[in-house]
């Protein structure tokens, strides 16, 4: 090409870019070198079945469902310039057998047909195969409803089947581990259970066993499936082989509502789907966030929602009188807490709040220690150990939020203080927010006896809440709406799956009318909504300059630099570089 | 015994029996009989089953009595409906328009003769309210007041639909008491007099009206004058009905156009005054043509001086009036159930173009016939 | 569109004077009147009239025997021969039923149940018959042949809690029904 008046090929102008022109269904795309073809077809918005294939594990490509046409340009004769047309591509030669496209990578000039009479055929041929053994359990199985053997059947499938014989009988209903139900009648193989174990678990537990028709998944003998991100398998499941003993008969899939939000069980916020019907949360998935937790999430923290129709939720303010708890209003019992509290020196005051509420809650926590003149505000730190994967050693959600609200790096370092001043009697006054105290905050009985006056926001019946004097029902995380940022310093947004039961309410609304109950200012001068106290918030905070509720991306934004990362993502990422995933 | 005590007391005592422990039962039972007769119209049953609940006690059947005690049952939920005033009427006249439509059609009942008359401690009472010389006269100056209950309600109603029932039947029963008015002045030509007990007397004397078939009312004369007197009848009773708003004249409260007419926006008792003023017109209309036309409380055939001749002969003559007055109301309810309503320009038109003329011209024609009979 | 025009037909003065249609119609109602009080009105034999007009009395005299196969009436669950409920809980009647008058909550089989291997049953499963507009989705959407419309009509109840059906009184009306495709005899 050493002529400059001619003009350069489409094959070269994509090199430059690392890219190679890739034609499907027609149309000529450029997509990065190296792409495996069913991620090509996804650019192209062309929608590939396939059961196997997972970004985020190896491609074994045995479901065989991803099957398309391919063609390349043919091989010119020795000694001959191949030819271009008038466009600039070369001829493409069709292949007369398809090939799965989950395992083969693009190259410059290929062809994709993800449609016409070969592939139609191959996909029902597929299907047919995959459905001889399969049961017909649908009115009885969970996946039903979102379950790609029942989609793919309708797409692609040819609705009806010519296997007279009888089907094969595998095992059902085998507990394979405390949370997890295996059916093997509705397998189809796909493998991807035993990948996840293996590769991103690593804890391989699942195997085949058999051959041919009778191939079965099934669980090393003398083992269980009792790994912490075992329920991902549950997930991963293209049909109904695998199913959640906590979800199991619960509810169908379509009358749930999905609502995306994050996990507040640690610091690292994983991004999750709450699905509810009514008021009441039936299951929590992981929501793919490849900067949070990829598409993961760990058992103990899916299974451990506070739904607003459990039996221990506060419902109602209460009031302590004569040691009884006296169900009251609102107005009563924001009344009583800003009288006792006028009782109290200012220094006499303490405010606890949570690393596990919103960046708004911790906020108003902070304009109410502002108002009452405190100077003893801390939240509680939780310190464990971080299981390398997506559990991170800061038990709270929240802490980064709390540091850069209250502009201290250790937003927990008054807590010593604060139990310090209890115990010796400068302390009288503790107002603690959807914090347990005896747990992790380190108080015991004798010292919230001590206190003369306890109020708190709890959103469970606990123990702190019945030592309290006076008692805010608050709301559980999933009927939040706020924002948190995760250890890794993104910014991410809470959304409400539910409403709080009864009388309950968000802290950050209890706190405000607290506030308001002790300045006697006017209510309309108070943020009335959640987006507008987060806009105050947006502009009160520089971090969160801009990043007011609305204004938050979907998967989160990074605020800040922690220097923290996430063990899980780091071994993807290595993985990714080394080929075996597409990430 | 005081005559003039006998007078006050026998005066209450018709006061009482006449109007309210005959003409309101009948009220009444004219719903019921309304609703049984259009039911046997239509194929269908009708009300048969309010009676007695005994089962409600214990025992296997109730006692039914064929529906009749369907307009007690009516009565009492009228009793226990909310009363209800819409916050947008005019009070005052939103209340006052019922009792405006049903006390003039209950006054109007004291000049009507229900019977020859009783002899009680020898005084010979009649068993008429108010024997006064100018009867029908009465009856048509009360009765078009029963026209401000109507346009009151629709006017204090506040609501469209209410003010065009109203307005409606303002127009109608203007409209339609001129041919009312001018179609009896030859009945009462003949009669030669306004007392309407007199005029049955007259009618049990010479043969009823439009039947002069004993006494002297066979005479070439009186079939002569059969024809003018044909044609007030019709004009009188056909007016009657539009006088009355029923089918087919119910425009004013047409259910098609204007949901309930005037009374849109009445409910409870206030709803079963215009209810019972709208049957009691009825009533009366039907007792007017029976006192006029069909001899009133007379037997007939020469019978009558026997029966009076009794001492509680008048009582018998108030049951064959109560039987004349009931087939009218029969027939009323047939019409009712047989004709479909009139356009409101149909109605307008019969009202001054026909009604209005045949009446004037009939009385010219009676005039011209009674001088060529004298 | 053509514009038609219609002309009024031309009234002779007979017709114009409205009399003679309304005695014939007067007669046309009186005819009935007579025919319904003599208890001959037209039809009234194959409506088994009561004796007055077309008719029929309704708790004395019902039409029971004369519903037809396909009549939608109670919506009930029901057993087979195998004294199996027939229902396993898949809630396409709840996602159908277009006025939302069923509320399933779905169970597991205990595993000491002869129909173990049938996995799932409801647990409760109330027709809210206050809701009920008896349109037979439910029935032509089950996939179990577990629910059906039978030919009672007459629910009653003096409180909204005696609407609701519960799975007890749903199995009581439904009762058993044989000759049903038994597809859960395969399962091992």
């Amino acid at each position: 090409m050493s002529d400059p008046t001619t003009t350069q090929l489409p094959k070269d102008l994509a090199a430059e870019n690392g890219m190679v022109n890739v034609q499907i269904d027609g149309h000529w795309i450029q997509v990065p070198r190296g792409t495996r073809m069913i991620e090509a077809c996804k650019i192209a918005e062309k929608e590939i079945p396939h059961y196997c294939y997972h970004s985020k594990l190896s491609s074994p490509g045995n479901c065989r469902m991803c099957l398309v046409q391919m063609g390349m340009p043919p091989r010119p004769a020795p000694g001959a310039e191949p030819e271009y047309n008038d466009d600039g591509y070369q001829e493409i030669g069709w292949m007369p057998r398809p090939v799965i496209s989950c395992a083969n990578t693009v190259a410059e000039n290929m062809g994709i047909r993800t449609s016409g009479e070969l592939v139609e055929k191959c996909r029902e041929g597929v299907m047919e195969f995959l459905l001889i053994n399969h049961p017909l359990d649908c009115p009885i199985c969970d996946q039903a409803g979102e379950c790609s053997l029942q989609e793919f059947s309708v797409g692609y499938g040819k609705g009806q089947s010519r296997f007279k014989e009888d089907k094969i009988k595998k095992p059902k209903n085998v507990k394979i581990g405390p949370r997890i139900r295996l059916d093997d009648e509705r397998c189809i193989m796909c493998s991807r259970c035993i990948r996840f174990m293996d590769e991103v678990a690593d804890e391989p537990v699942l195997g085949f066993s058999e051959r041919g028709t009778h191939t079965t998944v099934g669980i090393f003998p003398g083992k269980e499936l009792d790994n912490n991100y075992g329920l991902n398998t549950v997930d991963l499941c293209p049909v109904g082989a695998l199913t959640s003993n906590d979800f199991r008969f619960q509810m169908r899939t379509w009358f749930l509502k999905e609502t995306d939000s994050i996990d507040t069980h640690c610091g690292t916020g994983a991004n999750i789907t709450i699905w509810t019907r009514g008021n009441k949360i039936f299951r929590i998935t992981p929501r793919q966030n490849d900067e949070v937790n990829s598409c993961w999430m760990p058992d103990s923290h899916r299974l451990n929602y506070i739904c607003p129709t459990d039996e221990d939720r506060l419902t109602a303010c209460l009031i302590k009188a004569d040691g009884v708890h006296e169900e009251t209003c609102w107005e009563s019992a924001l009344e009583a807490a800003s009288e006792a509290l006028k009782q109290f020196d200012a220094s006499e005051i303490a405010i606890i709040a949570s690393g596990s509420q919103t960046n708004e809650e911790l906020f108003m926590m902070l304009t109410l220690a502002t108002e009452l003149g405190s100077e003893h505000l801390s939240i509680v730190a939780r310190d464990q150990a971080s299981d390398n994967m997506l559990i991170s050693s800061d038990g709270n959600a929240n802490s980064t939020g709390a540091k850069l609200i209250f502009q201290n790096s250790a937003p927990s370092s008054q807590l010593a203080n604060i139990l310090e001043g209890v115990r010796n009697g400068s302390i009288k006054a503790v107002i603690a927010a959807s914090e347990n105290l005896l747990e992790a905050a380190g108080f015991s009985n004798e010292d919230l006896e001590a206190l003369e006056l306890l109020i708190s926001i709890n959103s469970q019946a606990n123990a702190t809440a019945q030592a309290s004097d006076i008692v805010f029902p608050g709301a559980a995380p999933a009927e939040k709406r706020g924002s948190m940022v995760n250890i890794t310093g993104r910014l991410q947004r809470l959304n409400a799956a539910c409403i709080p039961p009864g009388d309950a309410r968000s802290d950050w609304e209890i706190i405000r009318d607290l506030i308001l109950s002790i300045s006697g200012e006017v209510a309309q001068e108070a943020p009335q909504s959640i987006d507008a106290l987060s806009k105050i918030l947006a502009s009160s905070i520089p971090e969160f300059e801009g990043k007011h509720l609305t204004a938050i991306s979907d998967l989160g934004d990074i605020v800040a630099e922690t220097g923290h990362s996430i063990p899980l993502l780091k071994r993807e990422a290595e993985r990714k570089a080394n080929g075996e995933i597409v990430g | 015994m005081d005559p003039f005590l006998i007078l006050i007391i026998s005066t209450l005592v018709k006061i009482i029996g006449f109007t309210f422990m005959l003409t309101l039962p009948m009220v009444a039972y004219a719903v019921y009989a309304e609703r049984r007769v259009s039911a046997i119209i239509q194929d269908r049953v009708g009300p048969n089953r309010t009676g007695i609940p005994l089962t409600l006690f214990g025992f296997k059947k109730d006692l039914h009595f064929a529906g009749l005690l369907q307009p007690l049952a009516d009565g009492l939920k009228f009793f226990l409906k909310e009363e209800h005033t819409p916050s947008h009427v005019r009070k005052f006249f939103f209340w006052i328009a019922p009792v405006l439509t049903i006390v003039p059609a209950l006054l109007t009942l004291c000049v009507i003769p229900f019977g020859s008359s009783v002899t009680v401690f020898g005084e010979q009472i009649k068993l008429v309210i108010a024997d006064i010389d100018a009867g029908p006269l009465f009856i048509f100056a009360i009765a078009s007041l029963s026209v401000y209950g109507i346009t009151f309600a629709g006017w204090a109603s506040n609501n469209k639909y209410s003010f065009f029932g109203g307005v409606r039947s303002c127009a109608q029963m203007i409209s339609y008491e001129i041919a009312l008015g001018l179609s009896i002045i030859p009945v009462l030509m003949v009669f030669g007099q306004l007392n309407l007990s007199d005029i049955v007397q007259y009618q049990a004397d010479h043969g009823w009206l439009l039947l002069p078939l004993w006494g002297d009312g066979l005479s070439t004369e009186r079939i002569l004058l059969l024809i003018p007197l044909v044609i007030s009848f019709v004009v009188f009773t056909i007016s009657i009905f539009a006088e009355t708003n029923r089918m087919p004249f119910d425009l004013p409260e047409c259910e098609t156009e204007l949901v309930g007419g005037y009374h849109t926006e009445y409910s409870a008792m206030k709803f079963a005054l215009f209810f019972m003023g709208e049957y009691a017109a009825m009533i009366v209309g039907s007792a007017l043509i029976v006192t006029l036309f069909f001899g009133g409380w007379s037997i007939g055939f020469g019978a009558d001086a026997a029966v009076a001749e009794m001492a509680f002969g008048g009582l018998i003559h108030l049951g064959v009036f109560l039987a004349k007055v009931i087939a009218f109301i029969i027939f009323f309810i047939w019409v009712r159930w047989t004709l479909p309503r009139f356009r409101y320009d149909q109605l307008m038109k019969l009202g001054w173009v026909v009604f209005f003329e045949l009446a004037l011209v009939n009385v010219f024609l009676t005039a011209g016939i009674m001088m060529l009979i004298n | 569109m053509a514009t038609i025009k219609v002309t009024r037909p031309k009234l002779s003065l007979l017709e114009k004077l409205y009399f003679p249609s309304i005695v014939k119609g007067m007669f046309v109602t009186f005819k009935h009147a007579v025919r319904s009080l003599r208890g001959k009105s037209i039809g009234g034999d194959s409506l088994n009239t009561s004796g007055l007009g077309v008719t029929m009395q309704y708790p004395e005299q019902k039409w029971d025997d004369h519903l037809p196969e396909y009549y939608r009436g109670v919506p009930t669950l029901v057993t087979d021969e195998q004294d199996r409920e027939r229902c396993v809980s898949c809630q396409l009647c709840e996602f159908i039923c277009p006025p939302k008058a069923i509320a399933i909550i779905p169970g597991e089989i205990d595993s000491d149940d002869p129909w173990a291997k049938v996995e799932k049953r409801p647990k409760e499963f109330d027709i809210d018959m206050t809701r009920c507009i008896y349109c037979g989705m439910c029935e032509e959407v089950c996939p179990e042949q577990a629910i059906f419309l039978r030919k009672d009509y007459a629910m009653t109840g003096l409180t909204r809690a005696d609407m609701v059906n519960d799975k007890k009184r749903l199995y009581e009306i439904g009762g058993v029904r044989t000759g049903l495709v038994n597809k859960w005899n395969d399962i091992k």
